[in-house]
This record gives structure tokens, sequence and C-alpha cells, in this order.
């Protein structure tokens, strides 16, 4: 069995299959710790994690905290989205400053690419990358590839098409990462205009074809549209985009017997997925949401409490 | 007070003397040329193993002078190219103010003859404030020293603006230089557009946006019968609709940089921002077709399109940190390790590209060439010296180098501008 040894998460790039694996295997063990009466362990008791969010988020920085809070570590919520900072501050000054405090992990999420990986470069203290511009987000690929491998049992020789934004979604590369390098077969689907430039270098697939990837997936991840993308002339109309684009309960009639509905949240219902999709049989989304907290415990985890083991010795 | 250069191997556009000559400077010229000079009541510069090039000219720097001042001055921009060896340097104006008026062109000028170790030689806006709406008054300020236009940050995206900017210029006689970025295909922008953003999920700067300027202006100074200056070419399309025009006989010059012929778009992976530059890194087969051009001819000449930063700007995240990096003092280093230790160019077209082109284009006389009656700008370069970038290194203000840690080859010894030394190696001193 392979050995953890890094010392940040920034994306399933840098990760080889087996140590996706550790996190996978390691994340079942949390997740019922979760289900517990008394959901809590002394893991990272003493350890530090600050959540440092340069951009909004409620689902993904809750997820963190509440994995930190049962491996009984303390946290720190800091929520910094103004202007100013986001434009005139140095954001490693910023982290520089907060780690001053021995801190041992930084949570970060920004609107610009790159940012974790400057810090995690300045840093001595942990660094998790949670979401960087249209980068990365590994803990939403990492949680989705468990659910996958949850519902389906395994995930070499599926077939996962990922639907919507693709241009714009750190959702989709970070999943086209974990899924090839677990062997799935990756179909990427959306509007040409946001289909960025040299996609199927990666090793997936392209298809304009909605029904097309319906019908012969195992897996449908839906990203969520972000309705400025009509203004930025991505799109004629968000009408239009539902019509060729969003999935409905009519056009899931065609999709395999036990075909997974994902969504990373927030849904956007009546664009890229009807409500009655969103909440139908085939809809896994709040099971990803559960899964989210068991993934960032063993991320956490991995991170820090090996280490900290050592310490107590 | 005359100098006195002996054993100095001469490298002109075209040739490189076999052996070694005396050069006297006297009056601010190359006074004589010969075997041997005898040694009279000057200062002698022994140039033993060194090459001895007309001063190097640089068309494209930002010398951040009036406005940020915190940057670069035009003091520490003009030691910063004393010692990268160029003795006539080229000022954007996209200073704030602009350069768009006689009375800032006339303070640039005066304070850079007080500091006194370069030639300034402002080029002005095209359009006032760089806004794009209406034409400077260009007559103005070529009296008050501009030799050349440019809006450079931006190009003349209006095709109606800048057919009048042709034709008028035409008349006053003055150089148009042109920034090709339609700025509505690159807006946003913060590399270059291709499977490295894709990777790294920043927003990329489609090369279309520059081709698509290059042909306009082309097509206009082919319709017009005028000439058009096309700053920083960085795309393999770019050139060859350039190489295209100029078979045709359309009076097209263009410039390429340093960064442009030896870094790829691969180096943005590091997030480090001092990769970031307008035009950003392109791909291996752009930079293959930047050092093709310059081999052949169709690019004119290299710049280097000096941007100085500070590091708390640099600091900023990859979308926020401004575009450039400096280049004065690293760039005949990666001329000579680059194109001509790799054979791409041999020293006399290096010195073309880096002298003789730049004098020709600008109009600039009695520059360009080691040749008696010629202004006594010289820069020595010992061609073995091999040297590290380090930071603390800079003269300039702003340190915001990709190439800090690369190996060199090829260092300026010393620079001199009218007959004076400016710029010495060894005392790492300013005259």
């Amino acid at each position: 069995m392979v050995e953890w040894t890094k010392h940040d998460l920034l994306d399933l790039s840098d990760l080889s299959k087996e140590e996706i694996g550790i996190i996978l295997e390691t994340a079942k063990s949390f997740k019922e710790v979760s289900q517990r009466d008394v959901k809590k362990v002394p893991a990272l008791r003493g350890k530090t994690v600050v959540m440092l969010f340069f951009e909004p988020s409620t689902r993904t920085r809750i997820s963190f905290e509440l994995a930190a809070k049962r491996l009984s570590a303390d946290t720190i919520n800091i929520s910094l989205s103004g202007s100013s900072v986001l434009k005139g501050e140095s954001v490693l000054d910023t982290a520089k400053n907060i780690e001053a405090m021995n801190v041992d992990v930084i949570v970060v999420r920004h609107s610009s690419s790159g940012v974790p990986k400057v810090l995690a470069d300045g840093l001595q203290a942990s660094v998790i990358n949670a979401g960087d511009g249209c980068h990365a987000h590994p803990t939403q690929a990492l949680l989705d590839m468990f659910t996958i491998k949850e519902k389906l049992g395994g995930i070499e020789g599926l077939k996962v098409g990922i639907i919507g934004d693709i241009l714009h979604s750190r959702v989709a590369r970070s999943n086209i990462w974990g899924l090839t390098k677990l062997g799935a077969e990756v179909t990427v689907c959306g509007p040409s205009t946001l289909m960025p430039i040299d996609i199927e270098k990666t090793g997936v697939k392209i298809t304009f074809d909605l029904m097309k990837i319906i019908k012969t997936s195992d897996v449908l991840i839906l990203l969520r549209l972000q309705q400025e993308r009509q203004q930025d002339k991505f799109l004629p109309s968000i009408r239009e985009y539902a019509k060729m684009f969003g999935v409905n309960k009519e056009k899931l009639q065609y999709a395999k017997k036990n075909v997974l509905i994902m969504h990373p949240g927030p849904t956007n219902r009546g664009v890229e997925l009807s409500a009655d999709v969103a909440d139908g049989e085939y809809s896994v989304i709040l099971e990803q949401v559960t899964n989210g907290v068991a993934i960032r415990m063993a991320i956490l985890y991995l991170l820090l409490g090996t280490k900290g083991m050592e310490e107590d010795r | 007070m005359s100098l006195h250069i002996k054993n100095a191997i001469i490298v002109n556009a075209n040739k490189i003397e076999s052996r070694p000559q005396d050069i006297l400077l006297e009056k601010g010229v190359i006074a004589q040329i010969a075997p041997s000079i005898e040694n009279g009541q000057h200062k002698i510069i022994d140039a033993k193993g060194k090459y001895v090039l007309p001063g190097l000219i640089d068309m494209h720097v930002h010398l951040r002078e009036p406005g940020r001042e915190d940057k670069e001055t035009i003091e520490t921009g003009s030691q910063a190219a004393a010692k990268g060896g160029f003795t006539t340097i080229m000022c954007m104006p996209n200073t704030n103010p602009v350069i768009d008026s006689c009375m800032i062109v006339e303070a640039i000028i005066k304070e850079a003859k007080r500091v006194g170790l370069v030639n300034v030689i402002p080029v002005g806006a095209i359009s006032k404030g760089q806004k794009g709406e209406e034409l400077v008054d260009m007559f103005e300020l070529k009296k008050a020293g501009c030799l050349a236009l440019s809006d450079d940050g931006k190009a003349v995206v209006n095709s109606q603006l800048m057919r009048r900017a042709m034709e008028y210029s035409k008349m006053v006689d003055i150089l148009l230089i042109e920034h090709c970025q339609d700025h509505l295909l690159s807006c946003g922008s913060v590399m270059n557009e291709g499977y490295n953003s894709t990777l790294l999920g920043l927003k990329g700067d489609p090369g279309v946006s520059e081709a698509i300027i290059v042909a306009r202006d082309i097509e206009l100074a082919n319709y017009l019968r005028v000439k058009i200056h096309l700053a920083h070419m960085s795309l393999k399309r770019s050139i060859e609709l350039i190489r295209h025009a100029k078979s045709q006989g359309i009076q097209v010059t263009a410039e390429a940089c340093p960064h442009h012929f030896s870094l790829t778009d691969e180096e943005v992976k590091s997030y480090d921002t001092n990769t970031k530059v307008n035009p950003p890194l392109r791909a291996k087969e752009d930079v293959e077709a930047i050092k093709q051009a310059i081999k052949d001819g169709t690019i004119d000449c290299i710049v280097t399109d000096h941007a100085p930063h500070t590091a708390e700007e640099k600091e900023l995240d990859f979308d926020h940190a401004p575009f450039g990096m400096v280049g004065l003092e690293t760039a005949i280093g990666l001329v000579i390790t680059e194109l001509v230790e790799q054979k791409v160019i041999t020293w006399p077209q290096m010195v073309e590209k880096m002298s003789t082109s730049p004098a020709r284009i600008v109009g600039l006389k009695g520059k360009g060439s080691i040749k008696e009656g010629y202004d006594a700008d010289v820069t020595i370069i010992d061609p073995q010296m091999e040297w590290i970038v380090e930071k603390e290194d800079f003269v300039s203000k702003s340190k915001n180098s990709p190439f800090i840690g690369r190996r060199l080859k090829g260092l300026v010894t010393t620079t001199i501008l009218g007959g004076k030394v400016v710029y010495q190696r060894k005392q790492g001193t300013f005259t």
C-alpha cells in the first residue's frame, strides 16, 4: 500500500491513482463517524484549521468546518470578499499573517486561479484548495468519485458525462483528472462557446449532442450555468440553453437504468436540470453533500492526523 | 577629452572585423578607426578579447516617469539601459499623464539630459490621452522631440482613426508604432489561449487578436502607401502576414522581444506573475516562428518592452497582477545565449537587430554603425563571460524578471555615450 506523503491538496492532477484511492478509503471510515450519535473523534485535537475564503461559499465552507470540528480541530472562518482585498492586497501576505498564529491548515478559496499554489509554495502550513478560479476544485471531485464508487461499486470502465459550462468549471477540470486516472471514460458536453480549447488533450471526448451522452452514460454530472454567460455573449439565451442542454425527466427516459444524476450545487433549477430530476429517483445530489464532509475529514486527517499522532508519542 | 579604444574587434551589421582595430573617439564622434593609433593624451580602454558594437538602440521601453516613479524613473531606467549596453532608448507614452503634449515631451528630454546616461527619445501617443478618439498634434510633438507615435498598451482599434493617423503621419514624417491587439477579443485575458490556459483555468488571449490588427494595418499601409511599425510580435501567424506583406513591397517593419523567443506559456504553470506579460508568452511553434523571423529579416529589430512593476503589484494574484517584465539588463545576455550561441543569428545580425535597423527605422542619423564620423555611442561586450541573473543585481527600480536564476552568456563591460564612458562593469558604477 502506498503511503500518504503529500503536504498540500491543490489538485487531482498532482495525485496518483493510489493516492486518490487512499483518500476514498479513508473517507469511508469517516463517513461512519458522521452517522453516530456523538459525531466526534479526537484525531485532530489541538490542531487549528483556518477557512480563508476570498469568494462567497456556503456549502463548501460549512462542509470543511463540520469536517474539522468532527475531528476535534479548532476552526476559524475568514471571509474576505470585499473588492479592496480582492485587488489591493497580497494574498500571500494575508495568509502569512494568519500562519504566524500557528495554524496547521489553511483551506483557501479564491476567484483567481493559482492562489492555492502560490500559498502552498510560500507557507509552512498545509494548504487545501477549496476552489480556485476556473482551475481546480479537488475536494468536490473527490466527493463525486466517492459517491459514484459507493453507488456503483467502482469507477473503472464507467462512462461519465459532464454537461454544461466546461470552460468556466473548476469542478469539471478536477473531475476530468480524477475520473480518467481511475479508469472512467469521460465525455464533456456543452455549447461550443463554453468548451475550453484543446480540452480533448486531457483524454476526454467532446460531444454537443445531449441525447447521445444521456443514452450512453452511467453517470451524468451537471454543472451550474451562471446567468451572466448570456451577457458575455457565450449564449444566445438561457432559454435556448435549457432546451438544448438542460436535463429533464422526458430526456432521462432514454438514460441507462441506474444512471446517477449529480450536481456540485447550487442548482439552477429549470436551467441545467428540472426540479423533478433534481429531486427524482436518479439524483444523488444530497448524498454528494453528505459525502463531502467525509471526504474533507479524510483529507484533513491525511494531511495532519498521522503527523499529530507521531508527536503524541 | 578623447577616448582611445585599443584592440577592438569591431562588429557592424555588415561584418565582424577579423583583426583588432583601434578607435579614437573625439568631440562626440568616432574620429578615427585604424589598425593602430598612437597613444596620445587620450584615456585608454583596452578591449582585448571583447567585441565593440555601435551603441544599442531599444525602441520600446517604459520609463514610468511621469506618474509611476515608484516603479521606475528616467534616472533608474537610464541606469538600467546603460548597464544593458543601450545608448538610445525610446520611452512609451503610457505614463500619467500620457505623453501627448509638448510640455511632457520637453520635461522628459530635459530630465534625461540631466541624468545624461542614455539618449532618451519620447514616443508620443497617437490619440489624445491614448483614448483612441482624437489625434494628437503631430507636428508639435515632432518639433518637441518625438520621433515616433504609439498608443502602446492598446491598439488603435478604430480603423478610421488609424487611417487618418497614417495619412497625417506621412506628411509629418513621423513613425507610427502599433500595439497589435484587438482588446475586445483579448478582454480579461491574462495568458495565451491554448491547452495551458485550459489546464490552468486562466483566461486566454487568442493570438488572432494580434493577427487581426497586424493584417488590418498591413492593408492600410498598402492602401495608403505609408510606413507602419508593428510592436512586440509574438505570434507565428503575425510573422506569416508580415513576411507576405514584405514580399509585396508593403512598408511594414516589426520588432520582437527576448521573452517571446526564449519562453513559452509553459512558464505560466508556476503561476509566477513575472511570467504575465502582454502580448503573452505563446506556444512553442510561435517561439520558433519568431526566431526564424529574426533570422530571415521578417523581424527587423529586437526590443525589450522593459516594463517595470513594483513587487507589491506583482505579489497580487495572477488575475490582478499587472502585465510586463523588466528587460533592459537581460536583453543582450538573452540574445547572445538564445540566438547567437544557438546559431540562429550571427554577431553582425545581432548588431543589425539591436542598433542598425532601429536607427534606420526611426531615422536616427549618425547612429547604428561603428564608422568614422558617426556618433561616439559604443557598446563593448565580453562575449565569453557567463553570469547568472540575480535579483539583487538589477539597477532598475523594479525586479520583475522571469529570468532570475538563469545562466546567460555575454555581458556588457563598457557603455560609451557621445565619447564618454557612462557605464563600466568592473567598478559597477555610472560615470
